[in-house]
């Protein structure tokens, strides 16, 4: 019986298979799906559950009850301008400083060495870094004795526990991540056509303004955004640098305050979800205004 | 007119590299001021502390529990590991070795995670965790972290393999070799520099992934970077001295596993392979 419903079946299923194969789906494809399925259970799927749960409130009054909530109380929709008001300046600070050191050093020898010391504060993380500037930037810690040592200032300056700590640790963490995503940019544009511009009489300012520039633009705004939405996301340097009621409650602290403290898993993922809308936004306005610049081959002609 | 330029160059040289060297000494600084203090005895309003002494260790072993703490974190990490590499490694080849309908949108479901950061869809994962019981535990930790190495591993394989010739396994499979056999005996030989140097990096980032562990983590589950978080949070409690012991091991367990990883592997792959994908 079985025997024979696979026989008339069997050429129509290698067809099939063969037709597919010439797709690109064969046995070898097949070895995608494990991960796939991971990432779609743990990822896709969270992220439509968050929303679905953003849009069934804990405490009833409709599925946007949430979201009125949020945007009508100046506590907690303050924290996307307070967000924004760190994350835009350092990502600035971090990328306009990233690109001169690699347009520097991308012709160093020891270009590896800097690279290793710059990988350590990723490696440590922003709470170990935090601890750190809490100690070596505190009243008592050493960069205010050395500046009171060489007479720049009197008394020591306030730089942890408020604003100043957690851009500055934004920087620390922020700056190498900038720097090597610049660094890959700037080490892909092909040497020679600024020695073609040299040759040809353009300063050091007119080769960055008529060839660096247009050939990194893309990739600068591609950094901008990564380093945006990481520092978007602060969390940990903004509750133990900052002072996380007042100057620095980021929107972080605000999805952690609604799911962890006042156990509202409801609203947490509304906030997280205007959070990750806000990013979105920003994002695709960087990337809008960056494809009204140059796009083209970064290599130069045919070596 | 060319003195000009000359002076100009070299004072922007100068400019570029005192701005490193400010950066590196006040690393070293935020570095040391945490050594320092958490072998000093009692430090206030001096450049160091009055004595030195190791007692701090063992009060933070003891007070924090570090021992079943640091279990936790390497029994996290190595089940990452091991996960990420089950998961990634067929798939990087997968998606290195073969053109189909959908590949664009694949990558970008493997992408999303890395550009992400994890904040924001740390608090939607919990709850699907909470949801089916996990969180809080040891296993729900695990997967939370596990979800941002997969496609991690992935991105890293993915060049990795496409450098080796497609003709070397062409050859396999006229021998005979199934899919099966061909993975074990031809393609993990050739990759296991390549999975060495994307698990090392797994093992860096696992170590000190503080917002998915801290999402997901309950009491016993905790991590090294999670505990010390804690601490720092609730400072006052404790000794600071006892807290910068603290960091210090989860500074030294990093460093360790940082430096074997930059003997395999370039820094810049750390960071992420943000360019390579974000095209």
């Amino acid at each position: 019986m079985q025997g024979m419903a696979l026989t008339p079946a069997a050429p129509e299923r290698a067809r099939l298979s063969q037709r597919l194969a010439r797709r690109g789906f064969d046995v070898t494809t097949l070895l995608l799906l494990p991960a796939l399925l991971f990432v779609m259970a743990l990822f896709v799927y969270p992220a439509i559950y968050g929303l679905w749960l953003s849009l069934h409130p804990m405490n009833g009054g409709g599925a946007l009850a949430n979201y009125i909530n949020f945007f009508s109380d100046a506590y907690k929709y303050d924290t996307i301008f307070t967000t924004l008001k760190l994350a835009i300046p350092v990502t600035l600070v971090n990328l306009l400083i990233s690109v001169p050191i690699a347009l520097r050093v991308r012709h160093m020898r020891y270009q590896r060495m800097l690279t290793t010391i710059l990988i350590i504060p990723v490696t440590l993380g922003t709470v170990l870094t935090a601890q750190g500037m809490l100690n070596y930037l505190g009243p008592l810690g050493w960069f205010n004795r050395v500046l009171m040592l060489l007479g720049i200032i009197h008394e020591p300056v306030r730089l942890v526990h408020d604003f100043t700590g957690v851009f500055l640790s934004q920087i620390v963490g922020g700056f190498p991540f900038c720097f090597m995503l610049v660094l890959s940019y700037v080490t892909g544009i092909d040497p020679s056509l600024e020695s073609a511009a040299a040759m040809l009489g353009a300063g050091p300012f007119a080769r960055f303004r008529h060839i660096i520039l247009p050939l990194l633009g893309a990739g600068l705004a591609i950094t901008f955004c990564l380093a945006f939405v990481q520092a978007f996301a602060v969390f940990p340097s903004a509750v133990l640098l900052g002072a996380p009621s007042g100057p620095t409650r980021v929107i972080a602290i605000a999805a952690f305050h609604a799911a962890y403290e006042e156990y509202d898993y409801s609203m947490g993922s509304a906030v997280a979800i205007i959070m990750g809308a806000v990013q979105i936004i920003v994002v695709m306005l960087v990337m809008k205004a960056s494809s009204l610049l140059y796009r083209g081959p970064v290599a130069g002609g045919k070596g | 007119m060319t003195f000009d330029n000359e002076m100009g160059a070299r004072l922007w040289r100068l400019a570029i590299w005192v701005f490193i060297g400010f950066f590196i000494i006040n690393l070293a600084g935020i570095i040391a001021a945490v050594v320092v203090d958490s072998f000093g005895t009692s430090w206030f309003n001096s450049w160091l502390p009055g004595g030195f002494t190791t007692s701090w260790y063992r009060q933070a072993w003891s007070a924090f529990q570090l021992g079943g703490v640091l279990l936790v974190t390497f029994e996290v990490a190595g089940a990452v590991l091991l996960g990420s590499a089950l998961l990634g490694v067929p798939a990087a080849y997968a998606l290195a070795r073969r053109d189909f309908p959908g590949k664009r949108f694949v990558m970008l479901i493997f992408v999303l995670p890395l550009i992400i950061p994890p904040f924001t869809y740390g608090i939607p994962l919990a709850s699907v965790l909470y949801q089916f019981g996990l969180g809080g535990t040891l296993t729900g930790v695990i997967l939370a972290n596990l979800m941002p190495s997969v496609p991690f591993v992935i991105f890293i394989l993915v060049p990795f393999i496409e450098q080796i010739d497609p003709r070397v396994e062409a050859a396999a499979r006229v021998f005979g070799a199934g899919t099966g056999a061909l993975l074990r005996t031809v393609m993990v030989p050739l990759l296991v520099p390549g999975i060495l140097a994307a698990l090392l990096l797994v093992l860096v980032r696992t170590i000190g992934m503080f917002e998915l562990t801290f999402l997901t983590a309950g009491p016993g589950s905790q991590t090294l970077v999670v505990e010390l978080y804690y601490s720092v949070f609730a400072a006052g409690m404790r000794a600071n001295q006892s807290i910068d012991a603290m960091a210090v091991i989860y500074m030294a367990t990093s460093l360790i596993c940082l430096v074997i990883a930059l003997r395999f592997v370039d820094p810049t792959q750390i960071v992420g392979r943000a360019k390579r994908t974000a095209h």
